[in-house]
């Protein structure tokens, strides 16, 4: 076993693959093919609305749910069919799931008594997961006396102090508040970075899995739209649904008018009434014509007049810290969503730019 | 080791669902035993009777003189069922919102009833009625079944209130609604349904309820349950298979208004509403 | 009430008992209550009261006569052996058989049906499950015949008019009473605690016994006092089905014989006094050993 000459306990592993893992619910199909490898250290966010699979597809890798397809393996053991407390993987539940009874203690060391680790060496990585979390003072509390952020803690010191191979959680910002959703994020952030376990992060907010993830996946309707580095998923989604969750707010459809190759790459315009963009082609444009439009708001600047710009008047402005945000409507009825440095006012003419670069164009969705 | 497991676990699942089988089985045996000797001619030292006939019916109706126990039961049950209503759901809604001082105390007032098991108070309930002559009168009847019946409106109807958004009733009464009107227009619409919940089970609480009424009842003043209790201890002077003709009489009625009141709640409503009290 | 309140400048006038009784949560909406409580405090506490003062008002002797003789006598004293020894091993076994019922029962798709057939015995009563058990379990009932030609007998088991036969009846109506109380208690455990348990390392059985049972001992506890209650107060079924002069002598029989037979309110009262107090006692025994528990919610987190 040469491999495990090198690893510090029997945690370690080299990656977890998801081999065409797929759950269905009474022939619905929750979640399609899924093929994910996880390498070790490596944070992962499983992003989607809700409803898209992306639970699901938490549950069965830690093995709440059983599959109805594919299989699952770390390195070359399958763990698929093991039952949740065989695969040793930590878990954070959404509304913490803490045992209501137990101290924060108790809670913790849960899985350690299940384990049976001597009570010395338990007591003593409790007390580091304790501190690791920063609830020092509350150790021999009850779940029910602390705050939602506090339990949040617990609930990641429970699922950390066993040492997984992985750690599972679920949406676990959820329950938060704003203000401390931030300082949550931070926090796991942090434990990530010093522990380096890898983790498969649910979650339905954009921001917290650009922030945090090493690679997302972004799930639809139980199928994988795609994988992807933050960077990657930011600035080239794969297809109009990722480009719409990943903020491009101003989406419209016009017709294919020529190619252009400008040495930077492919460019492509698309004309809708007597507008033209210039933008980069995402995916193979059929012969359809019709072609979809996708840019973010920060990328759409007021300029001066001139034929490339598209000229509207300001619907609604909103001040948002820095700058502003504001809407414009076209003469032919086009809503665009922009970002100004300067106040405007209403009904003011403006004249839009985005960079070619910055625009994409995706075929256009069927139907739509 | 993890087969071994998973026998022992069938081995488990099957001994629970024998268990339930043999409950259900038991129990449907018994309601049966009593349906085909209320029809039988004569059953004696067989599987099933030799003939089946319906004069135990006729006969227990002569008998028992069941059309004056049911227009009796009928008349106390339907008393019993508006005047807990009526007692019972403004306590419900003080309850359900607002914070008093005292609050506790008059909980707890409302759950001993309920926790205290009818005979154990009945008999000095009974003792206190006849004193004042209402032993023996419809009256006395109406109020000893009434003693179980209030409190268990108010549990059932405190959570039911709790969950209907203040905010309507102040959006009512910020567009003008006086008291009356918000009760007529805005609260009794939104009741109904808990009432409508609680008056059936209340109904088919009190039709099987034996011992209050048996402590207080005079012969002008049984109910159905009571009545059978007499005929069924009276036995050997009348035939078995009047006395379960009565019986069938008895379950038919509790049974008709018990899938009635099933079709509106949840079945563990019937047993008391602790959990949510203690 | 009178309110002239403005008259005089709120110096250092105490506030109206309007105001106070406000303060303290009292207006008109909470007076609601007043008729219900009213009510129970006429029907059901006053009646107790009045029987707990009766029962030192013996028909002759001095005030503690009715007790002593309850207690000198075994006809009346062994009655309440007697009760205990019928209930205390009736609800045990119901307690006993609803826990695992439960448990297999609580994620079912038609759970609702089968909670329905259940439900059957509560609403039929004490009086007709005792007259369906004579039928059913009588010498030449269903159930003996069944025995027989199963070979598990030679001859008719003796169930009715003894012991049994009232066990049986306390199993049939205790039961569906207890298993209801048991399912709400754990249908109400968050299934994400024993899914926590799981994924930390915990098997079916170790999730019982560190989860569940902590959280379900509570109200375990509350569903035992209930059933025990009910079934020391066991009556018709006692008459009817049991052997009342002997085996099944309850003491809710003595009391109606004081009450009805003998017309002896007092001693009647007394017993019922005896009765609510032997309740008590097994009541505030199990409560108290209930307080060693976590009582709380049985979510987790915020909920």
């Amino acid at each position: 076993m040469p491999r495990a000459e090198g690893a510090r306990q029997h945690g370690e592993f080299g990656e977890i693959r998801l081999d065409r893992v797929s759950r269905g619910f009474d022939g619905v199909m929750a979640l399609q093919d899924l093929d994910l490898t996880i390498r070790r250290g490596e944070f992962i966010a499983f992003l989607g609305p809700s409803g898209c699979g992306k639970s699901t597809a938490l549950n069965c890798v830690a093995g709440l749910l059983s599959l109805t397809g594919g299989s699952i393996w770390v390195d070359d053991r399958r763990i698929d069919e093991l039952p949740p407390e065989r695969r040793g993987f930590g878990m954070v539940f959404q509304n913490y799931a803490l045992f209501p009874h137990m101290t924060v203690r108790k809670n913790i060391g849960f899985g350690l008594a299940m384990r049976g680790v001597p009570k010395a060496e338990a007591e003593a990585r409790i007390d580091a997961a304790i501190r690791l979390v920063q609830l020092e003072a509350h150790g021999t509390k009850l779940p029910g006396q602390l705050s939602g952020g506090q339990q949040q803690r617990v609930a990641i010191a429970r699922a950390i102090v066993v040492q997984p191979p992985l750690v599972l959680m679920d949406e676990p910002l959820s329950n938060l508040d704003a203000r401390l959703r931030l300082e949550m994020r931070h926090e796991i952030r942090r434990i990530h970075q010093e522990l380096g376990r890898s983790t498969v992060y649910v979650t339905h907010d954009q921001d917290e899995a650009l922030s945090l993830a090493d690679r997302i996946v972004v799930l639809r309707e139980g199928r994988v739209r795609q994988i992807g580095t933050p960077e990657e998923l930011y600035a080239r989604p794969a297809t109009l649904d990722v480009a719409r969750f990943m903020g491009y707010r101003n989406v419209f459809e016009g017709e294919l008018d020529h190619w252009q190759d400008g040495g930077q790459g492919e460019r492509v315009a698309v004309r809708r009434h007597d507008l033209r963009v210039v933008g980069m082609p995402r995916e193979a444009l059929g012969s359809g014509r019709r072609a979809a439009v996708a840019i973010r708001p920060e990328d759409v600047l007021p300029g001066p007049e001139g034929e490339d710009a598209i000229s509207g008047v300001v619907e609604s402005v909103e001040f948002i810290g820095r700058e502003y945000a504001a809407t414009a409507l076209t003469p032919t009825g086009l809503m665009l969503h922009f970002r100004s440095h300067q106040r405007l006012h209403l009904d003011e003419p403006v004249h839009l730019r985005a960079a070619p670069e910055r625009v994409l164009v995706f075929a256009a969705e069927e139907g739509a | 080791m993890a087969r071994g497991a998973t026998l022992m676990s069938k081995a488990w699942n099957s001994l629970v669902w024998l268990t339930i089988g043999f409950f259900v089985v038991n129990l449907l045996a018994l309601i049966g035993a009593v349906a085909v000797n209320s029809f039988a001619t004569r059953w004696l030292g067989t599987w099933f009777p030799p003939g089946y006939t319906t004069r135990w019916y006729f006969a227990a109706w002569d008998e028992f003189q069941l059309s004056d126990v049911l227009l009796v039961t009928m008349e106390v049950v339907l008393a019993v069922v508006v005047l807990s209503l009526l007692i019972g759901v403004p306590a419900a809604y003080t309850l359900a919102r607002r914070e008093f001082a005292g609050k506790r105390l008059v909980t707890l007032l409302f759950v001993l009833p309920l926790l205290v098991p009818p005979i154990t108070y009945g008999i000095p309930m009974a003792t206190v009625l006849y004193q004042l002559h209402l032993a023996g009168t419809m009256t006395g009847v109406i109020l000893a079944n009434l003693v179980p019946t209030v409190p268990f409106v108010i549990l059932v109807m405190t959570p039911f209130i709790e969950q209907i958004d203040p905010k309507l009733e102040s959006a009512a009464r910020v567009f003008g609604a006086n008291t009356l009107r918000v009760f007529l227009h805005v609260l009794v619409p939104l009741l109904a349904p808990g009432m409508l919940a609680a008056g059936l089970l209340v109904l088919v609480r009190t039709v099987a309820m034996f011992e209050l009424t048996f402590l207080t009842a005079g012969p002008s003043s049984q109910t159905l349950v009571v009545a059978l209790y007499y005929s069924v201890f009276a036995a050997g002077v009348r035939a078995g298979q009047s006395v379960d003709a009565m019986a069938m009489i008895y379950m038919a009625t509790t049974l008709v208004w018990l899938f009635i009141a099933l079709r509106f709640v949840d079945p563990t409503q019937l047993v008391t509403r602790v959990k949510k009290t203690s | 009430m009178t309110i002239h309140v403005a008259d005089h400048p709120p110096a250092a006038a105490r506030p109206t008992l309007r105001r106070r009784m406000a303060a303290a949560g009292w207006d008109r909406t909470t007076l609601l209550v007043v008729p219900a409580a009213l009510f129970v405090l006429l029907l059901f506490i006053y009646p107790f009261i009045y029987g707990l003062i009766l029962s030192f008002e013996p028909m002759k002797g001095g005030a503690f006569s009715n007790y002593t003789a309850f207690f000198s006598d075994p006809y009346l004293y062994d009655t309440i052996g007697t009760t205990m020894w019928l209930a205390l091993p009736a609800t045990v076994l119901n307690m006993a058989l609803a826990m695992p019922i439960a448990f297999r029962v609580r994620n079912l798709r038609w759970q609702r049906a089968l909670t329905t057939i259940l439900v059957i015995p509560i609403t039929l009563g004490t009086v007709l499950v005792a007259e369906g058990l004579l039928t059913y379990l009588g010498p030449q009932g269903w159930l003996n015949r069944t025995l027989i030609e199963l070979g598990l007998s030679s001859g008719p088991v003796r169930l009715t008019h003894n012991y049994w036969g009232v066990f049986l009846s306390l199993v049939i109506t205790g039961f569906p009473f207890v298993f209801l109380l048991t399912l709400s208690y754990v249908t109400g455990i968050d299934p994400a605690l024993p899914a926590a348990a799981a994924t930390l390392g915990a098997g079916p059985s170790r999730q019982f016994r560190h989860i569940f049972l902590p959280l379900l001992v509570p109200g375990l506890a509350i569903a035992f006092c209930l059933a025990f209650v009910q079934a020391y107060s066991v009556f018709p079924s006692a008459v009817l089905l049991g052997a009342p002069a002997g085996p099944t002598r309850v003491i809710s029989i003595a009391a109606y014989q004081a009450a009805f037979e003998q017309y002896d309110y007092s001693m009647a009262s007394a017993i019922a006094m005896i009765m609510a107090a032997v309740q008590l006692v097994v009541v505030v025994a199990v409560l108290a050993g209930r307080r060693l528990f976590y009582r709380g919610p049985m979510g987790s987190g915020k909920g």
